[in-house]
């Protein structure tokens, strides 16, 4: 249950050894918070994302959690609000980039990454969804990203997964507002981070701390969807509207 | 979000046998400053009852009164016929049963104790539908559950208390003006017991030499002797009234910051003569000053503000020195403060008042740096020995309460055997998991967790 200052008492992350993620929930953890739940698919990686969080008065559980595995969804974010009681902030934050020149050419590759960037993230937020609705309060943050908001040639699988899911999200969100919970999409640039390790940073790259920081400060107002950094919502309404080969020709790494 | 039903008694049952898992709160007017009357994703039941169905006893000095009726209504109707509530908060916008499930305190704490100490016997709907009387002398361990109780034992559905005979509608009232808070702790320490009702208000925004001044309010009910002939001609006159309304045209960040609140505050405190005695005051002049301004939260604009208020033993006055301190030099206005000396408290797990000094604090609920202000007001409060008002509470965490209130097993047994189910639900018990049902399973709860089959 939250507090009349925002503070959160029980957070959920389903990514839990994502950059991005966890630099969210240790922004999102104050004082008043007494439980986190990362739920990853490599738990002893998960381990390393707790021991960071840990303090006094925090419990911090790692669950197994497996994307992909949409039929064990429900299950798992239930299980999590027996233990917890109800969830006052979930942070959906899993995916894969996969190997374009793979995904591209392979249709099993092709198709597993979707099912894991697109399908799994539907699941599972539909899933965190039933529960805030049951509660009659909670809020979702979704990571989407600027490669949904145009796809590229460079990695359409991924791309396009996040396209679907943000367009999931501006629907389902919207729709889990008349029912009392909240859901805020961030739409985050190019970020510094382990999924991205070795490729050549776009313009306005940011880092996971500064996408977190934006990500928190939008949950205390009421904004609906954000970009990471800001200046990105300008970039990409230029962007959107490009002739198709002045598009081609940019240089967006 | 949760579903709301405004229902007559006799269809309470059926509504509490349809109600969805996320439990069944029942609830007065709403008044409470946190989540106590919040029950989310889950049934608030608001109780229907006129108060031309009280029942008042002349012998005995005794009403009974639906749960429903607010204090309000109550007192059109009582004070006219020479008798007064027991006890009265700071607004008379609250019900009965409210005031039994807050155990309500007033300005005659330190001599009449809260609510709960006059009452004689309670009507409670249990979570299985099922109807009891309660009392000191029948089921003694439920009667004390529910007084205080914020309503997770059952559905208080009539309340018989004891009244306070008057003579008059009119309190005298005797006002004095403290330079400073070792000033106005020591007036108050050694006049208070003299009289029925006292409280002080506090300028939280004086620093220095002027830290903690006020403004001492003291009165009695006012005998017939003291009206003039005019007065004295209908001396049960009562009339409560607002004279004003906020519109709804305010900034989101109010009309009060520093600046409103400072000049407020400098000229309330210049008013006030030094010391003025026998002054003629209303009933609600007296006690509901607030209610006279419709809406008068809107003043502190959308964003809303915070009750917080304490109660920290008598030899603890450094420590409500050091949270005014603390609270003056943070920027947070603070439009009404207000100091009471409490009195014994009575045998209630949960009820708030315990001997010492209560101070209320108003404080913008976005103000910069609010969370880690409350933390650290919560930490000087418990290392006190004080605690929290469940009624006010908005911010504070489970273990605070379990600090504060040490008799909080006690109750959860209590409330367990009347609810094994978990029926009774409200925002304010799943956030500081009061209840059995609520502590969940968590590590850190696990200290509560009680025998739950």
């Amino acid at each position: 249950m939250n507090n009349a200052v925002g503070e959160v008492q029980t957070i959920l992350l389903l990514g839990g050894t994502s950059d991005i993620g966890t630099a969210i929930v240790a922004r999102a953890v104050q004082p008043y918070t007494r439980t986190v739940v990362l739920a990853c698919r490599d738990t002893a990686k998960g381990e390393h994302s707790a021991a960071a969080l840990r303090r006094d008065g925090l419990t911090v559980e790692v669950v197994a959690f497996d994307g992909a595995d949409t039929a064990g969804h429900q299950a798992l974010i239930d299980g999590v609000a027996t233990r917890h009681g109800d969830i006052d902030l979930a942070v959906v934050a899993f995916a894969a980039l996969g190997d374009p020149d793979i995904t591209r050419q392979d249709a099993q590759a092709a198709a597993a990454l979707t099912q894991v960037d697109f399908v799994g993230a539907v699941s599972s937020i539909v899933a965190v969804g039933n529960r805030l609705r049951e509660q009659g309060h909670g809020s979702i943050v979704v990571l989407s990203s600027v490669a949904g908001e145009r796809v590229r040639a460079a990695n359409p699988a991924y791309g396009a997964s996040k396209a679907g899911l943000d367009g999931f999200c501006q629907g389902y969100g919207d729709w889990l507002a008349e029912q009392g919970a909240r859901m805020l999409v961030v739409r985050p640039g190019f970020v510094h981070s382990a999924m991205t390790d070795g490729m050549k940073p776009a313009p306005f790259a940011t880092t996971p701390d500064k996408v977190a920081e934006v990500t928190v400060k939008a949950l205390r107002g009421r904004r609906r969807t954000v970009w990471a950094p800001p200046v990105l919502q300008l970039v990409f309404s230029a962007l959107r509207h490009l002739p198709g080969p002045v598009w081609r020709r940019l240089p967006l790494s | 979000m949760a579903e709301m039903l405004e229902l007559p008694d006799q269809e309470l049952a059926a509504a509490l046998a349809a109600a969805n898992q996320r439990g069944v709160l029942a609830r007065g007017l709403g008044r409470c400053y946190g989540d106590a009357a919040q029950n989310a994703g889950g049934l608030v039941l608001r109780l229907q009852g006129a108060v031309d169905q009280a029942l008042i006893d002349p012998v005995a000095a005794t009403a009974t009164v639906p749960a429903g009726v607010s204090i309000d209504e109550l007192l059109h109707h009582i004070v006219p016929r020479g008798w007064f509530v027991p006890v009265t908060a700071g607004t008379r916008l609250i019900t009965v049963g409210g005031a039994v499930g807050s155990d309500i305190h007033g300005k005659n704490h330190h001599v009449d104790g809260s609510f709960g100490n006059h009452v004689v016997s309670l009507r409670l709907m249990l979570a299985d539908g099922s109807v009891v009387t309660v009392a000191p002398d029948r089921d003694p361990e439920l009667f004390w559950a529910t007084i205080g109780g914020m309503g997770l034992t059952g559905i208080v559905l009539a309340v018989t208390f004891r009244l306070l005979p008057i003579e008059t509608s009119r309190m005298s009232v005797d006002t004095r003006r403290m330079p400073d808070l070792d000033s106005l702790l020591a007036e108050m320490s050694s006049g208070d017991d003299a009289v029925r009702y006292s409280v002080a208000w506090v300028d939280m925004l004086a620093r220095g030499r002027s830290l903690g001044r006020g403004v001492l309010d003291r009165g009695e009910h006012a005998s017939l002797a003291q009206l003039s002939e005019a007065q004295a001609a209908a001396p049960l006159a009562y009339r409560a009234r607002q004279l004003v309304s906020v519109p709804p045209v305010i900034p989101p960040s109010g009309l009060l910051n520093h600046l409103t609140v400072a000049a407020f505050n400098e000229f309330w405190f210049r008013k006030t003569p030094t010391h003025s005695t026998g002054h003629l005051k209303s009933i609600p002049g007296f006690f509901h000053p607030l209610d006279m301004v419709g809406d008068w939260n809107r003043l502190y604009g959308a964003n809303g503000f915070l009750q917080y208020q304490f109660v920290v033993p008598f030899g603890a006055e450094q420590t409500l020195r050091a949270v005014i301190e603390r609270v003056a030099t943070s920027g947070a206005a603070s439009f009404l403060a207000v100091l009471k000396r409490c009195g014994a408290g009575n045998l209630a797990p949960l009820s708030f008042p315990t001997p010492g000094w209560t101070l209320t604090l108003d404080i913008p609920a976005r103000a910069g740096g609010v969370v880690e202000l409350l933390h650290e007001l919560d930490r000087m409060v418990l290392d006190a020995g004080g605690r929290h008002y469940l009624a006010k509470d908005a911010t504070t965490t489970p273990e605070a309460i379990r600090r504060g209130y040490p008799r909080l097993a006690e109750w959860q047994a209590v409330q367990a055997r009347v609810d094994p189910g978990g029926r009774w639900q409200s925002d304010l018990a799943r956030r500081l998991r009061l209840t059995v049902s609520t502590a969940g399973t968590s590590a850190s709860a696990g200290a509560n967790r009680g025998g739950l089959s």
